[in-house]
Protein backbone atom coordinates (compact mmCIF):
# COMPACT_ATOMS: atom_id res chain seq x y z
CA UNK A 1 0.00 0.00 0.00
CA UNK A 2 1.59 3.28 -1.00
CA UNK A 3 1.63 6.35 1.54
CA UNK A 4 -1.31 8.19 -0.54
CA UNK A 5 -3.73 5.56 -0.34
CA UNK A 6 -2.54 5.17 3.61
CA UNK A 7 -3.51 8.52 4.06
CA UNK A 8 -6.60 8.41 2.21
CA UNK A 9 -7.70 5.53 4.09
CA UNK A 10 -6.92 7.35 7.34
CA UNK A 11 -8.90 10.41 6.38
CA UNK A 12 -11.49 8.64 5.62
CA UNK A 13 -11.70 6.41 8.89
CA UNK A 14 -11.43 9.57 10.73
CA UNK A 15 -14.12 11.44 9.12
CA UNK A 16 -16.36 8.39 9.89
CA UNK A 17 -14.89 7.93 13.46
CA UNK A 18 -15.52 11.93 14.22
CA UNK A 19 -19.28 11.88 12.44
CA UNK A 20 -19.99 8.73 15.14
CA UNK A 21 -18.11 10.08 18.16
CA UNK A 22 -20.60 13.50 18.63
CA UNK A 23 -23.42 10.58 20.31
CA UNK A 24 -20.81 8.23 21.42
CA UNK A 25 -19.88 7.62 24.96
CA UNK A 26 -16.31 8.71 26.16
CA UNK A 27 -15.27 5.08 27.55
CA UNK A 28 -14.94 3.67 24.07
CA UNK A 29 -17.46 0.85 25.28
CA UNK A 30 -20.50 -0.31 24.33
CA UNK A 31 -23.64 -0.18 26.42
CA UNK A 32 -26.22 -2.97 25.35
CA UNK A 33 -29.13 -1.57 24.35
CA UNK A 34 -32.06 -1.44 27.15
CA UNK A 35 -34.19 -4.00 25.32
CA UNK A 36 -31.62 -6.51 26.60
CA UNK A 37 -32.85 -7.99 30.18
CA UNK A 38 -30.16 -8.05 32.46
CA UNK A 39 -29.84 -11.12 33.96
CA UNK A 40 -26.67 -10.95 35.88
CA UNK A 41 -27.13 -11.01 39.72
CA UNK A 42 -24.52 -9.81 41.85
CA UNK A 43 -23.76 -11.86 45.29
CA UNK A 44 -25.37 -11.24 47.85
CA UNK A 45 -23.99 -9.52 51.16
CA UNK A 46 -24.45 -12.92 53.24
CA UNK A 47 -22.09 -14.68 50.60
CA UNK A 48 -19.29 -12.00 51.84
CA UNK A 49 -16.17 -14.19 53.71
CA UNK A 50 -15.55 -13.09 57.03
CA UNK A 51 -11.89 -12.94 56.33
CA UNK A 52 -9.03 -10.27 55.08
CA UNK A 53 -11.09 -10.00 51.65
CA UNK A 54 -14.11 -9.81 53.03
CA UNK A 55 -13.10 -6.72 54.89
CA UNK A 56 -11.87 -5.37 52.00
CA UNK A 57 -14.86 -5.26 50.23
CA UNK A 58 -17.03 -3.91 53.12
CA UNK A 59 -14.18 -0.68 53.33
CA UNK A 60 -14.98 -0.07 49.90
CA UNK A 61 -18.63 -0.73 50.21
CA UNK A 62 -18.01 1.99 53.10
CA UNK A 63 -16.26 4.45 50.75
CA UNK A 64 -18.77 4.27 48.03
CA UNK A 65 -22.10 5.11 50.16
CA UNK A 66 -20.05 7.22 52.43
CA UNK A 67 -17.15 8.76 50.34
CA UNK A 68 -16.97 12.57 51.28
CA UNK A 69 -16.60 12.00 54.83
CA UNK A 70 -14.23 8.73 54.45
CA UNK A 71 -12.29 9.99 51.79
CA UNK A 72 -12.37 13.98 52.71
CA UNK A 73 -8.70 14.68 51.04
CA UNK A 74 -10.32 13.22 48.12
CA UNK A 75 -13.57 14.41 48.00
CA UNK A 76 -14.17 18.30 46.63
CA UNK A 77 -17.93 18.79 45.99
CA UNK A 78 -21.08 17.14 48.09
CA UNK A 79 -21.07 13.50 45.72
CA UNK A 80 -20.30 10.48 46.70
CA UNK A 81 -20.20 7.22 44.51
CA UNK A 82 -23.95 6.04 45.15
CA UNK A 83 -25.37 8.98 43.70
CA UNK A 84 -24.58 7.92 40.31
CA UNK A 85 -24.50 4.48 40.75
CA UNK A 86 -27.83 3.43 42.56
CA UNK A 87 -28.16 0.68 45.25
CA UNK A 88 -24.57 1.01 46.06
CA UNK A 89 -23.35 -0.03 42.12
CA UNK A 90 -25.40 -3.02 42.05
CA UNK A 91 -28.46 -1.58 40.04
CA UNK A 92 -29.01 -2.83 36.66
CA UNK A 93 -28.67 0.47 34.10
CA UNK A 94 -27.38 2.75 36.91
CA UNK A 95 -23.84 2.22 35.72
CA UNK A 96 -23.33 -1.00 38.21
CA UNK A 97 -19.94 -1.58 39.24
CA UNK A 98 -20.26 -5.58 38.05
CA UNK A 99 -20.41 -4.14 34.28
CA UNK A 100 -17.86 -1.60 34.59
CA UNK A 101 -14.95 -3.95 36.67
CA UNK A 102 -14.78 -6.64 33.73
CA UNK A 103 -14.70 -4.42 30.47
CA UNK A 104 -10.66 -2.88 31.92
CA UNK A 105 -8.56 -2.35 31.17
CA UNK A 106 -10.12 -0.22 28.32
CA UNK A 107 -8.91 2.42 25.49
CA UNK A 108 -10.58 5.67 26.96
CA UNK A 109 -10.92 8.85 24.34
CA UNK A 110 -10.97 10.71 27.25
CA UNK A 111 -7.26 10.82 28.02
CA UNK A 112 -6.04 8.89 24.78
CA UNK A 113 -4.65 5.71 26.77
CA UNK A 114 -5.18 2.34 27.54
CA UNK A 115 -6.92 2.85 31.47
CA UNK A 116 -6.99 0.44 34.09
CA UNK A 117 -10.00 -0.04 36.29
CA UNK A 118 -8.06 2.20 39.19
CA UNK A 119 -7.21 5.02 36.18
CA UNK A 120 -10.85 4.69 35.83
CA UNK A 121 -11.75 5.28 39.43
CA UNK A 122 -9.30 7.79 39.88
CA UNK A 123 -11.23 9.87 36.93
CA UNK A 124 -14.50 9.70 38.86
CA UNK A 125 -12.79 10.77 42.03
CA UNK A 126 -11.43 14.12 39.32
CA UNK A 127 -14.40 14.99 37.75
CA UNK A 128 -17.57 13.48 38.76
CA UNK A 129 -16.48 14.28 42.55
CA UNK A 130 -14.36 17.05 41.92
CA UNK A 131 -11.77 16.32 43.69
CA UNK A 132 -8.08 14.68 44.06
CA UNK A 133 -7.25 11.35 42.60
CA UNK A 134 -6.31 8.85 45.57
CA UNK A 135 -2.63 7.38 43.97
CA UNK A 136 -3.49 3.74 42.26
CA UNK A 137 -2.06 1.73 45.20
CA UNK A 138 -4.36 4.00 47.58
CA UNK A 139 -5.84 1.79 50.54
CA UNK A 140 -9.01 3.90 48.76
CA UNK A 141 -8.74 2.93 45.04
CA UNK A 142 -7.73 -0.78 46.68
CA UNK A 143 -10.63 -0.83 48.39
CA UNK A 144 -13.28 0.01 45.82
CA UNK A 145 -11.48 -2.22 43.24
CA UNK A 146 -11.71 -4.93 45.27
CA UNK A 147 -15.67 -4.08 46.08
CA UNK A 148 -15.89 -3.98 42.71
CA UNK A 149 -14.11 -7.18 41.97
CA UNK A 150 -16.72 -9.14 44.13
CA UNK A 151 -19.74 -7.81 42.75
CA UNK A 152 -18.65 -8.97 39.49
CA UNK A 153 -18.06 -11.96 40.86
CA UNK A 154 -18.69 -14.85 38.17
CA UNK A 155 -19.21 -12.27 35.54
CA UNK A 156 -17.29 -12.61 31.96
CA UNK A 157 -14.31 -11.32 31.67
CA UNK A 158 -14.44 -8.39 28.10
CA UNK A 159 -18.43 -9.20 27.80
CA UNK A 160 -20.59 -6.06 27.81
CA UNK A 161 -23.30 -7.99 29.85
CA UNK A 162 -27.10 -6.19 29.29
CA UNK A 163 -27.90 -3.80 32.45
CA UNK A 164 -23.68 -2.05 32.01
CA UNK A 165 -23.49 1.32 31.93
CA UNK A 166 -26.67 3.84 31.55
CA UNK A 167 -28.68 2.71 28.10
CA UNK A 168 -28.71 5.09 25.43
CA UNK A 169 -31.66 7.48 24.99
CA UNK A 170 -31.68 8.70 21.26
CA UNK A 171 -31.85 12.27 21.40
CA UNK A 172 -35.87 13.21 19.99
CA UNK A 173 -35.79 14.24 16.42
CA UNK A 174 -36.32 17.75 17.64
CA UNK A 175 -33.75 17.67 19.52
CA UNK A 176 -34.15 19.38 23.27
CA UNK A 177 -35.99 22.57 25.24
CA UNK A 178 -34.14 24.07 28.31
CA UNK A 179 -37.65 25.97 28.98
CA UNK A 180 -39.78 22.77 28.93
CA UNK A 181 -37.19 21.43 30.95
CA UNK A 182 -37.13 23.82 33.49
CA UNK A 183 -40.58 23.08 33.63
CA UNK A 184 -39.96 19.53 34.12
CA UNK A 185 -37.52 20.38 36.93
CA UNK A 186 -39.82 21.92 38.54
CA UNK A 187 -42.36 19.29 38.75
CA UNK A 188 -40.80 16.36 39.21
CA UNK A 189 -37.05 17.37 40.62
CA UNK A 190 -37.00 20.21 42.66
CA UNK A 191 -39.27 18.68 45.71
CA UNK A 192 -35.67 16.73 46.51
CA UNK A 193 -32.95 18.37 44.78
CA UNK A 194 -34.24 22.39 45.33
CA UNK A 195 -35.32 24.80 43.61
CA UNK A 196 -31.80 26.33 42.68
CA UNK A 197 -30.05 22.46 42.12
CA UNK A 198 -28.88 23.06 45.86
CA UNK A 199 -29.66 19.39 46.94
CA UNK A 200 -31.00 19.37 50.41
CA UNK A 201 -28.47 18.35 53.50
CA UNK A 202 -28.86 17.27 57.19
CA UNK A 203 -26.21 19.20 59.46
CA UNK A 204 -23.19 18.94 56.98
CA UNK A 205 -23.62 16.11 54.80
CA UNK A 206 -26.10 16.20 51.30
CA UNK A 207 -29.23 13.40 51.36
CA UNK A 208 -30.02 14.47 48.08
CA UNK A 209 -26.76 15.54 45.77
CA UNK A 210 -26.69 19.17 44.44
CA UNK A 211 -26.96 19.29 40.40
CA UNK A 212 -25.47 22.06 39.95
CA UNK A 213 -22.84 25.15 41.88
CA UNK A 214 -19.96 24.56 43.32
CA UNK A 215 -21.04 21.34 45.22
CA UNK A 216 -21.81 19.47 42.09
CA UNK A 217 -20.12 17.12 39.54
CA UNK A 218 -17.42 19.35 37.25
CA UNK A 219 -17.13 20.56 33.67
CA UNK A 220 -14.99 17.16 32.80
CA UNK A 221 -17.55 14.56 34.17
CA UNK A 222 -19.27 12.53 32.24
CA UNK A 223 -22.44 13.42 33.92
CA UNK A 224 -22.32 16.66 32.05
CA UNK A 225 -23.12 15.61 28.54
CA UNK A 226 -26.60 16.36 28.23
CA UNK A 227 -26.88 12.59 26.65
CA UNK A 228 -25.41 11.11 29.65
CA UNK A 229 -27.38 12.77 32.33
CA UNK A 230 -30.55 12.33 29.43
CA UNK A 231 -29.70 8.32 30.26
CA UNK A 232 -29.25 8.37 33.75
CA UNK A 233 -32.47 10.36 34.38
CA UNK A 234 -34.33 8.02 32.32
CA UNK A 235 -33.33 5.20 33.67
CA UNK A 236 -33.18 5.94 37.37
CA UNK A 237 -34.94 9.22 38.43
CA UNK A 238 -37.45 10.03 40.11
CA UNK A 239 -35.68 8.07 42.64
CA UNK A 240 -37.98 4.68 42.91
CA UNK A 241 -40.14 5.58 39.83
CA UNK A 242 -37.51 4.79 36.47
CA UNK A 243 -39.11 5.09 33.54
CA UNK A 244 -42.21 7.22 34.19
CA UNK A 245 -40.59 10.50 32.25
CA UNK A 246 -40.72 10.13 28.42
CA UNK A 247 -37.46 10.61 26.08
CA UNK A 248 -38.45 13.83 25.79
CA UNK A 249 -38.64 15.09 29.42
CA UNK A 250 -35.36 12.97 30.01
CA UNK A 251 -33.07 14.97 27.20
CA UNK A 252 -34.91 18.55 28.29
CA UNK A 253 -34.73 18.24 32.02
CA UNK A 254 -30.96 17.34 31.73
CA UNK A 255 -30.18 20.15 29.19
CA UNK A 256 -31.80 22.30 31.83
CA UNK A 257 -29.89 21.00 34.50
CA UNK A 258 -26.51 20.98 32.39
CA UNK A 259 -27.10 24.48 31.32
CA UNK A 260 -26.39 25.25 34.79
CA UNK A 261 -22.44 26.56 35.95
CA UNK A 262 -20.34 23.81 38.00
CA UNK A 263 -16.97 23.53 39.11
CA UNK A 264 -14.80 24.56 36.05
CA UNK A 265 -13.17 21.50 34.15
CA UNK A 266 -10.16 20.82 35.79
CA UNK A 267 -8.16 20.41 32.25
CA UNK A 268 -8.85 23.88 31.76
CA UNK A 269 -6.42 24.82 28.78
CA UNK A 270 -4.28 27.47 29.71
CA UNK A 271 -7.02 29.88 31.15
CA UNK A 272 -9.12 29.52 28.32
CA UNK A 273 -13.04 27.88 27.91
CA UNK A 274 -12.67 27.96 24.47
CA UNK A 275 -9.35 26.12 23.95
CA UNK A 276 -10.88 23.60 26.80
CA UNK A 277 -13.98 23.43 24.47
CA UNK A 278 -12.10 22.48 21.39
CA UNK A 279 -9.98 20.14 23.13
CA UNK A 280 -12.33 17.80 25.53
CA UNK A 281 -15.61 18.70 24.79
CA UNK A 282 -16.05 19.87 21.05
CA UNK A 283 -16.38 16.15 20.11
CA UNK A 284 -17.98 14.80 23.55
CA UNK A 285 -21.26 14.31 23.00
CA UNK A 286 -23.99 16.51 23.60
CA UNK A 287 -22.88 19.45 26.17
CA UNK A 288 -23.25 23.28 26.34
CA UNK A 289 -19.14 23.88 27.78
CA UNK A 290 -18.10 26.75 25.82
CA UNK A 291 -21.84 27.84 23.92
CA UNK A 292 -23.31 31.02 24.44
CA UNK A 293 -26.72 30.64 26.00
CA UNK A 294 -29.00 34.02 26.01
CA UNK A 295 -25.90 35.92 25.97
CA UNK A 296 -23.75 34.45 28.35
CA UNK A 297 -20.55 31.95 28.12
CA UNK A 298 -21.56 28.27 29.37
CA UNK A 299 -18.40 26.82 31.37
CA UNK A 300 -17.02 29.47 33.40
CA UNK A 301 -17.19 27.93 36.25
CA UNK A 302 -18.07 28.23 39.75
CA UNK A 303 -14.92 29.56 41.58
CA UNK A 304 -14.38 28.86 44.83
CA UNK B 1 -40.15 62.14 67.11
CA UNK B 2 -36.25 61.88 66.82
CA UNK B 3 -34.69 59.49 64.77
CA UNK B 4 -33.28 57.45 67.97
CA UNK B 5 -37.11 57.28 68.93
CA UNK B 6 -37.78 55.71 65.27
CA UNK B 7 -35.14 53.23 65.42
CA UNK B 8 -36.22 52.28 69.18
CA UNK B 9 -39.65 51.84 67.90
CA UNK B 10 -38.52 49.67 65.00
CA UNK B 11 -36.74 48.03 67.03
CA UNK B 12 -39.38 46.83 69.44
CA UNK B 13 -41.62 45.96 66.80
CA UNK B 14 -38.70 43.60 65.40
CA UNK B 15 -38.87 42.07 68.92
CA UNK B 16 -42.29 41.87 69.45
CA UNK B 17 -43.77 40.45 66.45
CA UNK B 18 -42.28 36.93 66.53
CA UNK B 19 -43.06 37.41 70.17
CA UNK B 20 -46.71 37.84 69.90
CA UNK B 21 -46.88 34.63 66.59
CA UNK B 22 -45.12 32.20 69.24
CA UNK B 23 -47.17 32.91 72.24
CA UNK B 24 -50.07 32.58 69.97
CA UNK B 25 -48.78 29.48 68.15
CA UNK B 26 -47.95 27.98 72.24
CA UNK B 27 -51.52 29.03 73.13
CA UNK B 28 -52.65 27.26 70.40
CA UNK B 29 -51.23 23.97 71.13
CA UNK B 30 -51.88 24.25 74.99
CA UNK B 31 -55.47 25.98 74.97
CA UNK B 32 -56.90 25.65 71.02
CA UNK B 33 -57.32 28.31 68.72
CA UNK B 34 -59.84 30.83 68.53
CA UNK B 35 -62.84 28.79 67.37
CA UNK B 36 -63.48 26.38 70.05
CA UNK B 37 -63.60 23.59 67.53
CA UNK B 38 -59.96 24.22 67.12
CA UNK B 39 -58.90 21.82 70.19
CA UNK B 40 -55.81 22.26 72.04
CA UNK B 41 -53.08 20.02 69.60
CA UNK B 42 -51.39 18.77 73.57
CA UNK B 43 -54.82 17.21 74.35
CA UNK B 44 -53.68 14.13 71.32
CA UNK B 45 -50.45 15.18 70.53
CA UNK B 46 -49.01 15.13 74.50
CA UNK B 47 -48.02 18.04 76.63
CA UNK B 48 -44.55 17.94 75.29
CA UNK B 49 -45.61 17.40 71.65
CA UNK B 50 -43.81 14.18 71.21
CA UNK B 51 -47.10 12.23 70.64
CA UNK B 52 -48.84 9.15 72.69
CA UNK B 53 -47.24 5.85 71.29
CA UNK B 54 -50.40 4.05 72.67
CA UNK B 55 -52.57 5.91 70.84
CA UNK B 56 -50.64 6.60 67.64
CA UNK B 57 -50.89 9.61 67.78
CA UNK B 58 -47.79 11.24 66.35
CA UNK B 59 -44.99 13.55 67.35
CA UNK B 60 -45.39 17.11 66.43
CA UNK B 61 -42.42 18.43 68.32
CA UNK B 62 -39.33 19.48 65.87
CA UNK B 63 -41.31 18.28 62.68
CA UNK B 64 -40.76 21.12 60.04
CA UNK B 65 -43.43 24.01 59.85
CA UNK B 66 -43.84 23.83 56.14
CA UNK B 67 -44.21 19.89 56.43
CA UNK B 68 -46.98 20.62 59.21
CA UNK B 69 -49.02 23.25 57.73
CA UNK B 70 -49.39 21.64 54.16
CA UNK B 71 -50.59 18.57 56.75
CA UNK B 72 -52.81 21.14 58.13
CA UNK B 73 -54.17 22.88 54.96
CA UNK B 74 -54.56 19.14 53.45
CA UNK B 75 -56.88 18.28 56.03
CA UNK B 76 -58.73 21.81 55.54
CA UNK B 77 -59.41 20.86 51.96
CA UNK B 78 -59.90 17.08 52.52
CA UNK B 79 -56.79 16.10 50.66
CA UNK B 80 -55.67 14.42 53.57
CA UNK B 81 -58.28 12.54 55.81
CA UNK B 82 -58.78 12.04 59.19
CA UNK B 83 -61.82 12.47 61.21
CA UNK B 84 -60.88 14.34 64.43
CA UNK B 85 -58.12 16.30 62.34
CA UNK B 86 -60.55 17.58 59.46
CA UNK B 87 -62.97 19.47 61.16
CA UNK B 88 -60.06 20.67 63.76
CA UNK B 89 -58.33 22.19 60.94
CA UNK B 90 -61.05 23.51 59.43
CA UNK B 91 -61.53 25.48 62.45
CA UNK B 92 -57.87 27.33 62.27
CA UNK B 93 -57.46 30.38 60.50
CA UNK B 94 -54.54 30.53 58.42
CA UNK B 95 -52.59 32.96 60.66
CA UNK B 96 -53.08 30.16 63.52
CA UNK B 97 -51.93 27.86 61.20
CA UNK B 98 -48.33 29.96 60.81
CA UNK B 99 -48.86 30.55 64.10
CA UNK B 100 -48.54 27.02 65.39
CA UNK B 101 -46.72 25.39 63.43
CA UNK B 102 -44.09 27.77 63.97
CA UNK B 103 -44.18 26.79 67.44
CA UNK B 104 -44.44 22.93 67.15
CA UNK B 105 -41.17 23.23 64.69
CA UNK B 106 -39.19 25.16 67.75
CA UNK B 107 -40.45 22.60 70.53
CA UNK B 108 -37.51 19.93 71.51
CA UNK B 109 -37.58 16.80 70.14
CA UNK B 110 -35.19 13.91 70.52
CA UNK B 111 -32.37 13.83 68.07
CA UNK B 112 -32.32 10.89 65.47
CA UNK B 113 -30.12 8.39 65.84
CA UNK B 114 -26.66 8.93 63.91
CA UNK B 115 -26.45 5.56 62.10
CA UNK B 116 -24.49 5.61 58.60
CA UNK B 117 -24.91 4.07 55.53
CA UNK B 118 -21.76 2.68 55.57
CA UNK B 119 -22.21 -0.63 57.22
CA UNK B 120 -23.70 -3.58 55.37
CA UNK B 121 -26.74 -4.16 56.63
CA UNK B 122 -27.23 -6.74 59.59
CA UNK B 123 -30.77 -7.82 58.97
CA UNK B 124 -33.67 -7.87 56.39
CA UNK B 125 -35.00 -4.37 58.22
CA UNK B 126 -32.25 -2.65 58.57
CA UNK B 127 -31.40 -3.42 54.79
CA UNK B 128 -34.78 -2.07 53.81
CA UNK B 129 -34.26 1.25 56.17
CA UNK B 130 -30.66 1.95 55.05
CA UNK B 131 -30.49 0.57 51.50
CA UNK B 132 -34.07 -0.25 49.92
CA UNK B 133 -35.00 -3.82 47.62
CA UNK B 134 -34.95 -2.29 44.22
CA UNK B 135 -36.08 -5.86 42.06
CA UNK B 136 -39.12 -3.89 43.65
CA UNK B 137 -38.22 -0.38 43.14
CA UNK B 138 -37.73 0.48 46.97
CA UNK B 139 -35.13 2.95 48.04
CA UNK B 140 -34.11 3.23 51.38
CA UNK B 141 -35.90 4.65 53.70
CA UNK B 142 -32.73 6.98 54.85
CA UNK B 143 -32.45 8.12 51.13
CA UNK B 144 -35.27 10.78 50.97
CA UNK B 145 -36.06 11.07 55.06
CA UNK B 146 -32.65 11.30 56.06
CA UNK B 147 -29.81 9.28 57.98
CA UNK B 148 -31.55 7.60 61.34
CA UNK B 149 -34.93 9.21 60.11
CA UNK B 150 -34.09 12.19 60.81
CA UNK B 151 -36.20 13.96 58.20
CA UNK B 152 -35.28 16.20 55.36
CA UNK B 153 -36.27 19.39 54.30
CA UNK B 154 -40.10 20.24 54.50
CA UNK B 155 -41.23 17.51 52.31
CA UNK B 156 -39.58 14.50 54.03
CA UNK B 157 -40.96 14.76 57.84
CA UNK B 158 -39.20 12.42 60.41
CA UNK B 159 -39.58 9.22 61.06
CA UNK B 160 -37.91 8.72 64.13
CA UNK B 161 -39.52 8.75 67.45
CA UNK B 162 -42.96 8.56 65.58
CA UNK B 163 -45.04 6.14 67.33
CA UNK B 164 -45.11 2.91 65.47
CA UNK B 165 -48.50 2.44 65.45
CA UNK B 166 -48.66 6.22 63.77
CA UNK B 167 -45.94 4.74 60.82
CA UNK B 168 -48.06 1.48 60.47
CA UNK B 169 -51.86 4.12 60.04
CA UNK B 170 -49.94 6.26 57.77
CA UNK B 171 -48.44 3.34 55.42
CA UNK B 172 -51.13 1.45 55.19
CA UNK B 173 -53.25 4.57 54.25
CA UNK B 174 -50.88 4.94 51.49
CA UNK B 175 -51.18 1.01 50.78
CA UNK B 176 -55.06 0.81 50.49
CA UNK B 177 -55.31 4.80 48.87
CA UNK B 178 -56.75 6.99 51.83
CA UNK B 179 -53.71 8.64 52.46
CA UNK B 180 -52.55 10.23 49.12
CA UNK B 181 -51.02 13.74 49.79
CA UNK B 182 -47.44 13.11 49.28
CA UNK B 183 -45.34 15.52 46.91
CA UNK B 184 -45.19 13.84 43.26
CA UNK B 185 -46.92 10.62 44.13
CA UNK B 186 -43.21 9.34 45.65
CA UNK B 187 -44.29 7.51 48.94
CA UNK B 188 -47.53 5.77 47.59
CA UNK B 189 -45.13 3.38 45.17
CA UNK B 190 -42.73 2.32 47.64
CA UNK B 191 -45.78 1.95 50.16
CA UNK B 192 -47.74 -0.27 48.22
CA UNK B 193 -44.51 -2.33 46.98
CA UNK B 194 -43.99 -3.43 50.53
CA UNK B 195 -45.66 -6.13 52.67
CA UNK B 196 -47.58 -6.22 56.17
CA UNK B 197 -44.70 -7.69 58.01
CA UNK B 198 -42.46 -5.39 56.51
CA UNK B 199 -44.41 -2.23 57.51
CA UNK B 200 -44.47 -3.28 60.69
CA UNK B 201 -40.76 -3.97 61.06
CA UNK B 202 -40.13 -0.62 59.79
CA UNK B 203 -42.50 0.95 61.77
CA UNK B 204 -40.90 -0.76 64.81
CA UNK B 205 -37.49 0.30 63.76
CA UNK B 206 -38.14 3.84 63.25
CA UNK B 207 -40.19 4.13 66.69
CA UNK B 208 -37.75 2.21 68.38
CA UNK B 209 -34.71 4.83 67.46
CA UNK B 210 -33.44 2.14 65.81
CA UNK B 211 -30.66 -0.55 67.10
CA UNK B 212 -27.37 0.58 68.48
CA UNK B 213 -24.63 1.55 65.93
CA UNK B 214 -22.02 -1.80 66.99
Amino acid sequence: MNAWVFSALAFTLGTADAAQVAMEDQSQLKVPPASQTPFFVPPAQSELPDNAFGRMVRDGYALFVDTRRLAPDYVGNGMKCSNCHLDQGRLAHSAPLWGAYPMYPAYRKKNDKVNTFAERIQGCFQFSMNGKAPAADSPEITALSVYSYWLASKAQVGVEPPGRGYPDVAQPAGGYDIARGEQVYAAQCAVCHGDKGQGQKVGDDYVMPPLWGKDSYNWGAGMHRINTAASFIKYNMPLGKPGSLSDQQAWDVAAFVNRHERPQDPRLVEGSVEKTRLKFHANDGVNLYGQTLDGVLIGQGTGH
Amino acid sequence: MSPLDRVLISSLLLFALPAVHADQGQKIFTQGGANPAAMACQGCHGPDGLGMAAAGFPRLAGLPAGYLSKQLRDFRDGTREHPIMQPLAKALSDEEITAVTASLAAMPAPAAPDNRRQQMAASPVQQLALYGDWSRQIPGCVQCHGPGGSGVGEHFPPLAHQPAAYLVAQLDAWRDGSRHNDPNQLMVGVAKAMTDAEVRAIADYFAAGQEVKP
